[in-house]
């Protein structure tokens, strides 16, 4: 079944064109990892899925619901789609326990024990809980990272979008946010995942789409693609980001 | 040896050491003296009452006035800036006095002096809070309105308890700046008649002739009200800050 479905979709910034033309589909369950050099547009195809850009061109229907500039839609996605950002974007003035409750209560409408009592089942899966009630920056960026992702899946979303979770984060501390999001993967969330780490993406991807200058260059099974890459632009890249 | 010369140069003064000085007409210890030393600061209720019921007002208009300036339609920043710039350009004594005496004329309202110095003060101060808020505001990063959305906030609760708490904390020095300025501004609601520190001080100078020791006593009581304010703002502060770690 097919969750994601983006036909055809251009992005412009001004005249630059971030994406161009592009389509995939995703289906309920499956884990797609997007990599590409800097400037390539992953990180603005995974923002257009949850309508934080808004695209110009095509079509993207998440879960039936056709995204536009309807704020009705927009809500309807959203609470569909979760994400993970690379700066973590945690909420400095609140306490790990209420960066996760604002969500389900405001917008969920749950009472606060019931509130607490979900943000706490969640911070035990990342492994977190003893944290509760520290505030972010008293956190390391890898636990930072991990009370981001049990708040995004406090508010259960069906997709988890991922935009580069890694990438400000320091070496020792990229392995637990690893550990954590493989262990989604493996319970069934649909996730979609722009990163570098090509070891998470052999492990746990069911697909691996190489975009560069806003276009999808190449999609294919993990094990394919990295043994055998058809264009050249990938080779490269992967060449690139393996010999160091 | 230093806290000697001090004191015996405050009693000199005190006592009117060039017999130009008359500290009888506010000397405590006679019963003349004390009345007028009560009668004036009892102005004080009507200078703090008017700065806060102001600032509260003008605090509650500058965020009203600030939100519209960060939308993207061009026609809600053009208010926003419509509104800051006119406002800003008039002086708050003018402002006092065509409030007072005007707006009755153009419009039919009468203000009691209280709340026409409420208003002008109200409304000049808005501009100022507008611009602050909107500072402050610009301030927090496009990822916690990110971060926001990704749970579904709309924007009234994005404001509401992610955006302005943290935007409030970084403009409270600016804020406490105002509510200084608001207390000094007030004494210009004196000419139309509010009973107030300035207007206390300028009626016992009429009835005594001692312009120089009056007004000495409003300049001490100004720094004592202000000296007092800052103090709790820079402890609300520190409370502020003390409950983020």
């Amino acid at each position: 079944m097919t969750i994601i479905s983006m036909c055809d979709v251009s992005k412009f910034f001004g005249d630059f064109q971030a994406l161009k033309d592009v389509s995939l589909d995703v289906a309920l369950g499956e884990r797609v990892v997007i990599c590409g050099p800097s400037g390539s547009g992953k990180s603005t195809l995974i923002r257009c899925i949850n309508g934080l850009e808004a695209h110009e061109v095509g079509d993207i229907v998440v879960a039936g619901t056709t995204l536009t500039a309807d704020p009705a839609d927009l809500e309807k996605v959203r609470g569909n789609v979760g994400m993970v950002f690379q700066q973590f974007n945690l909420f400095p003035h609140l306490t790990v326990l209420d960066n996760l409750c604002l969500g389900p209560r405001r917008v969920l409408g749950l009472t606060q024990v019931q509130a607490r009592e979900r943000a706490m089942t969640y911070l035990e899966r990342v492994q977190i809980s003893e944290q509760a009630d520290k505030f972010p920056r008293q956190l390391s960026g890898g636990q930072q990272q991990r009370v981001a992702i049990a708040r995004s899946l406090c508010m259960e979303p069906r997709i988890l979008l991922f935009d580069e979770p890694t990438s400000a984060l320091d070496p020792e501390m990229i392995a637990e946010v690893l550990d954590v999001m493989t262990e989604l993967a493996l319970s069934g969330m649909t996730m979609i995942v722009v990163t570098h780490e090509m070891g998470f993406a052999r492990r746990v991807a069911d697909r691996m789409v190489f975009m560069d200058k806003g276009e999808i260059v190449e999609v294919g099974a993990p094990q394919d693609v990295f043994n055998a890459p058809k264009s050249k632009r990938f080779e490269k890249f992967i060449k690139q980001i393996l010999n160091h | 040896m230093k806290k000697c010369l001090i004191l015996t140069s405050i009693l000199l003064l005190l006592s009117g050491c060039s017999g130009n000085w008359g500290w009888y007409v506010v000397d405590p210890t006679t019963s003349s003296g004390w009345t007028n030393l009560k009668f004036m600061a009892f102005g004080a209720y009507y200078t703090i009452l008017i700065s806060v019921t102001a600032i509260l007002i003008s605090v509650v208009v500058g965020l009203l006035v600030a939100l519209p300036g960060l939308s993207e339609k061009r026609g809600w920043r053009m208010f926003n800036r419509t509104y800051v710039e006119i406002v800003r350009s008039v002086p708050i004594l003018v402002l006092i006095l065509w409030v007072y005496y005007g707006l009755p004329t153009v419009s039919g309202i009468t203000l009691s002096v209280f709340w026409a110095g409420v208003l002008a003060l109200a409304l000049s101060d808005s501009a100022f809070q507008a611009e602050i808020f909107r500072a402050g505001i610009q301030s927090i990063g496009r990822g916690q309105y990110e971060a926001a959305q990704s749970v579904s906030l709309n924007y009234r609760d994005t404001m509401r308890y992610i955006i302005l708490p943290q935007a409030i904390r970084r403009i409270l020095p600016a804020l406490g700046n105002q509510l200084v300025y608001m207390l000094k501004m007030s004494s210009l609601v004196s000419v139309i008649g509010l009973q107030e520190l300035t207007r206390k001080a300028n009626e016992l100078v009429v009835s005594e002739y001692r312009p120089l020791e009056i007004y000495t006593i409003l300049v001490l009581e100004y720094l004592v009200l202000i000296l007092i304010v800052s103090a709790g703002v820079r402890w609300f502060e520190r409370r502020l800050k003390a409950s983020d770690t």
